[in-house]
């Protein structure tokens, strides 16, 4: 198991095992306790896909928990329409995407992109220029997302001047250091989806190059609590970040979710939204099969699934009839303690769109599971 | 000219990586004809080194944390180093003379490695002594018994396995008392912060700055490579070096310690390693799979300079580095404009990193076409030379 | 006995064929239906490198190939996977409305099939050619294939818009003859296809072994220039046999994708490539028997522990690549062949020891002071 992944494991047994403190899941009156069956998917996808079949095959379980990456996820998703089988996902993607099998709990980019390039442009669009400049990791969700942040741009009068991808773990990023400087002299805004260890090398050598807070202006859509723990909070101090949930969102939830997990593995842990998202997963699905009075009948728990609501650490979340949830969207300053500064909050959770409504192939396209239409995953509005 | 003046810099702090990488690499290879894929995995030893000696000085006071870096640069040898030899002693000098099986084997010591960082707690140290002590202890005792029995290969190997068994029920003994068994790195990515004097810009040359770690580890690597062709060409041992390396036989016969050469030799590649991971550490992440990332590239650099000489190292990782800048930026569209559309197509297509990578890659093969043994190839009467 | 030595590769097969499917689970058996398809891959590997003697750390390179031809037949012969302008949904994600060139060979089953084993043969024999042309061999050739094998993955990786990057291609929701890949009747079928070509496979590689060509492959094992000495040019030799292993490889690949329901760069990984040598290694190279049982046996292991203690694995691996190449240099088959039981059990006293020189046995104490008194050369 990679990095990250280890907290959203911790995290969901927490929630198995406050569940299971509770007196377990009701269904039918009777109480029934979880048990977890943990596999690795050892970031292989093709691992990924073996699991997945030996924990529906071999263990017979009634729900999957997990993922991480995009192609992870694109890596299970036949074997879960093959089988008719359940997986909750909970990381942000870069949606085009809404199986009948798979119930995202993660932001699409309406939830978290799309409102964070509106932001920028709205704060320093003016002193800056609508200019941004595209730098990611070389896989799925960088490409699409910075798809559709070129079509958002277009469509407020701005433009993307520079688009680069690295490879995964790759950490030399001079040659992009030099196109930024090129195009950007005296500061601009760069929007940044790398993932993993390329970020640790992009904010350090940031900062060695001169490229400062002050005048270039970057916002990162997978660097969260944990990551700036890896990166070092003095590389990132002054950065901003899209999420639907950060640490020092100061509610009773979110703080009772923060003690309850430091209590658990440690006080000088961190939790940030993927781990948040994997919190609401399990609950989701928990009120889902008390509420259908079934959990091994699938197709009744996946009906059910849709409208089922959750008292979130972020606040009220909603699965809707995409499969995807609702999210609230907070962008926030890293600080030199690690933490963020939340910069600006929608308040209540926004309402998921899979397909995405920028990009000229998916506008006007929509998913609804509880139509009855062979296309139900992809239909015109 | 400015431009071009920063991607020559850019070019050469990437060479300088990749030298740092690669040096101690060619020296094991020119010498013992040895691939070490562990090498990557010494580098990462070296960074986690650094980390450690970080977190050693940060309660000493802000001005003292200050010099941690150069001391976490001479543990970062020194470990390493030690670990080389090691490594040598135990396992690469029963592999002699058959340079695949050795590179399968580090291979295996590099797995080894990395889930040994993952995975390290004072629980599994205890339990690593323990399996090892009982393992050694038992095995001169049997020797003592029944060495001279036909059988006593198999019981010691039963023996050894025993140990094993024994190690891993201390460890998951201590498996419930968190403090010992809560792993001291973990999977995830550390992190490593430079001193202050080597963060930010180190002055500028007309409009370009001169980032103060780049312009370091340039230096850095010079000095390295001063240091290592003056050990192999005014020391003592640096001759016996270069007479193995050129005839190892007749150095043997002449009374040099062919032994020992290789297993300084060996320690001095990895030691190199060490610094490389050091270095490392300023410009990305500290974590498991550090090395990875690297050994790949510094494989290219072997291939182009060929083994005879560390010149052709120094120039191959000149050449790639500034390749990979030039090609992987797309500063020839800034250069030359106005290039026909179809050309212009090409060069967009290979500027980006991974297309970088391919361009070079390409470049090796159409290079070894012409020069099949590297840009400085070994002298020699052999045929295979 | 010599019958019952004759019958045993029948007998294996019908166990493959009948009695596996009988008594494993439909997890389990596709499970054994990936090892049979790898198994082909060691095949091709030992080819190369137990009887040529080219390590390869390259081969996934060839494998992912086969995989990739395969896995873009299936998309494109699936009405499901294609989107609004009739070329495969992904494409719409990174907004390509035309299916790339290379991409029409596979709508046809037949050019599909031929491709499968073709199109890495071809690579493998441009890539060796180039290499071998200028008598690179040893060390050199393996850093040069690993370093192929880097490029591939990078460019794979890299091309979305041209074979959906980092994603890869997944097969478990295609169809073939109106049955979906991924259901169990489909991976029946792919076992039974797997286990039959095993044994092609290894026909193929037994044709290649034996006879003059097989001794000419052994000598430029042994030693090449001698081989050149002689008179012979050892490219064409090595160009061919590198090219029967990348089409082995590919057929091998294409065969564990669509029983794993997905390819992807990471097939090109250097951890996988470097893998399928030590199945070789483990199983036993320069002999035909030995890769099939270490490609079996090592990834049946891996299932086992990575299941059970997903930590362990990478200390297991790392210590049965270790342990093979100190102590076990012949793997497990030549360890039985090479007569390791016989003296195992000879030294408990159970067998009687093989005695090569009867006599010289008897007065081995006085031969003894010869020996150590001749100066030995222990470093050629």
């Amino acid at each position: 198991m990679a990095i990250s992944e280890t907290t959203l494991k911790e995290v969901e047994e927490m929630a198995i095992k406050e569940i299971n403190d509770a007196g377990g899941v009701t269904v039918a009156d009777k109480n029934y306790k979880i048990v977890p069956v943990i596999e690795d998917g050892a970031s292989d996808w093709p691992t990924f896909a073996e699991k997945s079949q030996k924990l529906i095959d071999s263990d017979g379980v009634n729900v999957v928990f997990g993922g991480w990456t995009s192609a992870s996820r694109k890596a299970m998703l036949p074997v879960y329409e093959a089988e008719n089988h359940m997986l909750f996902y909970p990381i942000q993607y870069e949606g085009q995407e809404c199986s009948k099998n798979i119930f995202y709990t993660g932001a699409v980019p309406n939830q978290q992109a799309e409102p964070a390039v509106q932001w920028l442009m709205d704060t320093y669009g003016e002193s800056l220029g609508k200019k941004v400049y595209l730098v990611g990791s070389d896989y799925v969700y960088p490409r699409t997302a910075n798809t559709i942040i070129k079509e958002q741009m277009k469509a407020l009068g701005g433009e993307v001047v520079g688009e680069d991808y690295i490879p995964l773990g790759n950490t030399e990023v001079a040659p992009i250091i030099a196109k930024i400087k090129e195009v950007f002299p005296e500061g601009g805004i760069i929007i940044n989806t790398l993932n993993g260890d390329s970020n640790v090398a992009l904010f350090k050598q940031f900062q060695a190059a001169g490229i400062d807070p002050e005048k270039y202006k970057i916002m990162s859509f997978s660097i969260a609590e944990e990551e700036i723990r890896q990166i070092g909070p003095e590389f990132t101090a002054g950065t901003y970040a899209a999420w639907n949930y950060f640490m020092s969102l100061d509610t009773p939830a979110s703080k009772k979710f923060v003690e309850d997990f430091q209590a658990a593995y440690g006080d000088d842990r961190v939790v940030g939204d993927p781990a948040e998202s994997a919190y609401n997963m399990v609950y989701l699905w928990k009120n889902a099969v008390e509420k259908a009075g079934t959990y091994d009948d699938l197709d009744k728990v996946r009906e059910t699934m849709i409208g089922i609501t959750f008292d979130a650490p972020q606040g009220e979340i909603e699965m809707f009839p995409n499969h995807h949830t609702s999210e609230r969207v907070m962008i926030g300053e890293a600080e030199p303690s690690g933490q963020f500064k939340i910069l600006q909050d929608s308040g209540t959770a926004i309402p998921p769109l899979p397909w995405n409504q920028f990009v000229p192939e998916t506008k006007g396209y929509t998913c609804d599971w509880t139509q009855d239409r062979p296309d139900a995953g992809k239909f015109r509005m | 000219m400015e431009l071009f003046f920063s991607q020559i810099l850019d070019g050469l702090s990437i060479a300088s990586v990749l030298l740092l990488a690669a040096t101690g690499l060619a020296i094991v290879f020119g010498l013992m004809g040895v691939i070490n894929l562990a090498h990557g995995e010494l580098m990462m030893l070296g960074a986690y080194v650094t980390f450690v000696v970080q977190n050693l000085f940060k309660p000493l006071g802000p001005a003292i944390f200050e010099l941690y870096y150069p001391v976490a640069l001479i543990l970062a040898f020194i470990i390493t180093a030690m670990v080389g030899v090691l490594l040598e002693r135990t396992l690469i000098r029963k592999l002699y003379g058959r340079p695949l099986e050795t590179l399968l084997a580090t291979w295996g010591v590099s797995l080894v490695l990395i889930q040994l960082i993952r995975s390290i707690s004072t629980s599994m140290l205890i339990g690593i002594l323990a399996a090892v002590a009982i393992g050694l202890i038992g095995s001169k005792f049997m020797a003592k018994k029944i060495g001279d029995k036909p059988y006593f290969t198999y019981l010691n190997g039963l023996m050894w396995a025993f140990s094993l068994g024994i190690g891993l029920i201390v460890v998951n003994s201590m498996s419930s008392v968190r403090q010992l068994s809560s792993p001291w790195f973990g999977p995830r990515n550390l992190d490593v912060s430079p001193p202050k004097w080597l963060q930010g810009s180190w002055g500028k040359i007309g409009t370009v700055e001169l980032p103060g770690i780049r312009v370091f580890i340039i230096l850095l690597s010079i000095f390295l490579l001063i240091g290592v062709l003056w050990f192999l060409s005014k020391s003592a041992w640096g001759l016996r070096i270069r007479a193995v390396t050129q005839n190892r036989q007749m150095s043997n016969c002449l009374g040099i310690p062919t032994d020992r050469v290789d297993s300084i030799t060996f320690g001095l590649g990895s030691g190199l390693a060490g610094v490389a991971g050091a270095a490392i550490t300023l410009l990305g992440s500290v974590g498991p799979n550090l090395g990875t990332a690297y050994i790949v590239s510094c494989f290219m650099v072997i291939v182009l300079g060929g083994v005879g000489n560390l010149l052709g190292t120094v120039l191959a990782s000149i050449m790639l580095g500034i390749i990979q800048s030039v090609v992987g930026s797309g500063s020839i569209l800034i250069v030359f404009p106005n290039l026909p559309p179809a050309l212009k197509g090409v060069v967009e297509f290979f500027a980006t990193t991974s297309m970088s990578l391919v361009l070079v890659f390409i470049f090796i093969i159409v290079f070894l076409q012409f020069k099949p043994n590297g840009m400085f190839p070994q002298k020699g009467r052999s045929v295979d030379a | 006995m010599k019958l019952f030595k004759r019958l045993v590769p029948w007998i294996l097969l019908a166990i493959a064929l009948f009695v596996l499917p009988a008594i494993l689970s439909d997890f389990r058996l596709n499970l054994f239906g990936r090892y049979f398809a790898l198994a082909i891959t060691a095949l091709a590997i030992d080819l190369i490198w137990g009887y040529t003697g080219l390590l390869s750390l390259g081969q996934g390179i060839f494998f992912a190939l086969g995989g990739y031809a395969a896995a873009m037949y299936l998309t494109l012969n699936t009405p499901s996977q294609q989107g609004g302008n009739g070329i495969p949904k992904f494409f719409e994600n990174f907004g390509v409305s035309e299916l790339p060139f290379f991409w029409q060979p596979f709508n046809s089953p037949f050019l599909t099939l031929a491709c499968l084993s073709l199109i890495p043969a071809l690579v493998a024999g441009v890539v060796g050619y180039l290499i071998f042309r200028n008598r690179i061999k040893g060390v050199y050739f393996s850093i040069i294939t690993q370093a192929a094998l880097m490029v591939f993955f990078h460019f794979f990786n890299g091309q979305q818009k041209l074979i959906n990057g980092s994603n890869g291609l997944t097969t478990n929701t295609t169809e073939l003859y109106g049955l979906l890949v991924g259901s169990s009747d489909m991976k029946l079928w792919f076992y039974r296809l797997t286990v039959l070509l095993l044994p092609v496979a290894f026909l193929i590689c037994r044709y290649f072994t034996t006879g003059r060509f097989g001794d000419a492959l052994i000598a430029i094992r042994d030693d090449e220039q001698r081989f050149r000495f002689a008179g012979f040019n050892p490219v064409p030799f090595k160009t061919i046999v590198f090219i029967v292993a990348g089409g082995l490889c590919g057929v091998s690949g294409a065969l564990y994708t669509v029983q794993t329901g997905i390819v992807s760069p990471q097939f090109m990984s250097i951890s996988f490539s470097i893998e399928m040598v030590i199945w070789v290694a483990v199983g036993g190279r320069g002999s035909l028997v030995g890769p099939i049982i270490g490609a079996v046996l090592v990834n049946y292991l891996q299932s086992l522990v990575s299941e059970a203690l997903p930590e362990l694995w990478l200390f297991v691996q790392g210590g049965l690549f270790i342990f093979v190449v100190v102590l076990m240099p012949d793997g497990i088959y030549g360890w039985f062949t090479g007569g390791g039981l016989r003296s195992f059990l000879a030294s408990f006293g159970i067998a009687q020891k093989a005695r090569t020189y009867p006599k010289i046995d008897e007065q081995i104490e006085s031969l003894q002071e010869v020996v150590s008194t001749t100066p030995t050369d222990s470093s050629a």
